[in-house]
């Protein structure tokens, strides 16, 4: 049997606010568990302050957990931290380049900092950013002269240079312009049919969980409240949209709509 | 496959490439920066000048060289990570797959190269502003001793380093306040004779007082036959004591700097301090 790329049990973390004073915890991730299979693309959805960023962060080996067992592609963090750098690549929802540099000494940088021969990893960056709909020429501009979608298409091309197995994406489309955000999305349905790259998207909008993931987790409070295909979570929660179905899930409170209704417990 | 060594290598590298192309885009600062130092270093020196004191004046612009070159090494290695969160690209360093001795080194290199830029800007402009003549100087022997005390300094920046990763509000100014402290308790235009009784003792924990101790007599400072046309500049054995010290230092700052380094990256991945701020 194939091993899940990421393997994820009883994940807690929580954060204290004031030292020494354990009343001043709150939990952050309460005991999140899912599986994600090898070249499968799975959307995770939270209101903010679910703990999507906290996952992606603890997934990136840039946070530790508190308890729980994570297994990326087999290794176990943070035991494994070494190799899972080395296969996973991330864009955040802030684009963090140096931004007076241009693009390419941002791409140039990031490869050396990967080990990696430049011109190869050049040529991965242009080959992404050729399908993310971006010409050469950008590539001499400074970072804090393009604009967030610009920016945005850098970070992902980014993340691809190392060719990692599985791919970390935190908000990535959030505040792009409906073109950029189609562009990103086409790329992204493309990477997983070629290249077979393990996707975790976190994301608010709901139709492009509904038109990328297989599957989805609703993230509510720190915990996973509901997981399944988005036509299985419509009828879990007897919703005819994923919008509905998310907010009764995850209990979100609307002002002048109807109360939400009890999760249900499996999709 | 690919040799460890040249991965290692290209990884140093790129804190190099990245640092020379940010010098390159903020070059005005960096012309700001270097003006202002050597302007500063300018004005201590003149104060020789006037006094037509020139075992005074040597001793300032031997004090004002080595500190400018002291305190730029520490400053861009202990900034470092403040840089990166101003920046918010700390993360994306941290879950690079580089080992943090790759990476406070590749840091460290570029550093030097940086502090050796500016020591010469500012000894071409005091050549230019005062009538110094370095024949007769061991320099030589200096170099020696600014190779080892380059050792502990940069032992230092990398404990400094941690401090913004554990605060990122109170980090960066807490590197600053350390910064003056060795300036103040290592003699640098001084002796650390006149310092009050009870700092005298931390003096002697500064790498900066051996450096500057023995950089004084290979410059020829306190040697009457030291005169305004030549110096009379001693031996490197003269200074063995000096070297031993600051050797020793750099042998248990750098393993303790990124053992510090190492437990203040561990503490901030439990606590979330990495995430981006400011």
């Amino acid at each position: 049997m194939m091993l899940p790329a990421i393997h994820v049990r009883e994940l807690r973390k929580r954060f204290r606010h004031r030292p020494r004073t354990s009343k001043a915890a709150e939990w952050a991730l309460a005991g999140v568990s899912f599986d994600v299979a090898r070249g499968a693309i799975y959307g995770l959805l939270g209101p903010n302050g679910s703990g999507k960023s906290t996952l992606i962060r603890i997934l990136s080996t840039l946070l530790f957990a508190d308890g729980g067992e994570v297994r990326l592609l087999g290794y176990r963090l943070p035991d494994d931290q070494a190799q899972v750098r080395r296969l996973i690549g991330r864009v955040s929802v802030d684009a963090a380049f140096y931004k007076k540099l241009s693009a390419r000494e941002n791409l140039l940088y990031t490869a050396l900092l990967y080990g990696l021969k430049p011109s190869v990893a050049e040529r991965q960056a242009l080959q992404a950013l050729e399908q993310l709909g971006m010409e050469d020429h950008t590539l001499s501009i400074p970072l804090e002269e393009m604009s967030r979608g610009m920016q945005q298409k850098i970070s992902i091309a980014r993340a691809l240079m190392i060719n990692p197995p599985l791919l970390l994406l935190d908000e990535p489309t959030t505040g792009l312009d409906p073109k950029s955000r189609r562009d990103v999305q086409t790329f992204l349905e493309d990477l997983r049919r070629r290249e077979g790259t393990t996707i975790l998207l976190t994301t608010h909008d709901m139709a492009e969980a509904e038109r990328l993931c297989a599957r989805i987790g609703f993230l509510a409070r720190g915990r996973l409240v509901a997981e399944g295909t988005a036509e299985g979570l419509k009828r879990q929660a007897e919703a005819e949209t994923l919008d509905d179905a998310f907010i009764r899930l995850t209990g979100e409170k609307v002002l002048g709509g109807e109360e939400p209704a009890a999760p249900a417990k499996d999709a | 496959m690919e040799l460890g060594v040249e991965r290692s290598l290209r990884q140093t590298w790129a804190f190099m490439f990245r640092g020379y192309h940010l010098t390159r885009r903020y070059i005005s600062w960096v012309i700001v920066f270097n003006f202002y130092a050597l302007t500063g270093s300018a004005a201590v020196a003149l104060i020789g000048v006037a006094a037509h004191d020139h075992q005074l004046t040597l001793t300032l612009v031997v004090g004002a060289l080595l500190w400018n070159f002291l305190s730029t090494l520490y400053n861009e290695i202990a900034m470092s990570v403040a840089y990166e969160r101003w920046e918010g690209t700390l993360e994306y360093t941290f879950m690079a797959p580089v080992s943090r001795l790759v990476h406070l080194a590749g840091l460290s290199l570029f550093a030097l190269c940086n502090s050796i830029v500016n020591t010469v800007i500012v000894l071409l402009g005091l050549m230019l502003l005062t009538d110094l003549s370095l024949a007769g100087a061991n320099l030589v022997g200096v170099v020696v001793v600014l190779l080892a005390s380059t050792l502990a300094f940069v032992g230092l920046g990398v404990m400094a380093a941690a401090l913004p990763v554990m605060s990122p509000e109170r980090g960066a100014e807490a590197t600053h306040i350390f910064q003056g402290s060795l300036l103040l308790v290592s003699g640098v235009y001084y002796p650390v004779d006149v310092l009050p009784g009870w700092i005298r003792p931390i003096s002697a924990l500064s790498p900066a007082t051996y450096t500057l101790s023995a950089c004084r007599h290979l410059v020829g400072i306190g040697n009457p036959a030291t005169t305004p046309q030549r110096l009379a500049g001693g031996p490197l054995s003269a200074v063995a004591f000096e070297l031993s010290v600051l050797a020793m230092m750099g042998v248990v700052l750098i393993p303790l700097g990124l053992w510090v380094f190492g437990r203040v990256e561990r503490w901030a991945k439990h606590t979330g301090r990495l995430k981006r701020t400011g």
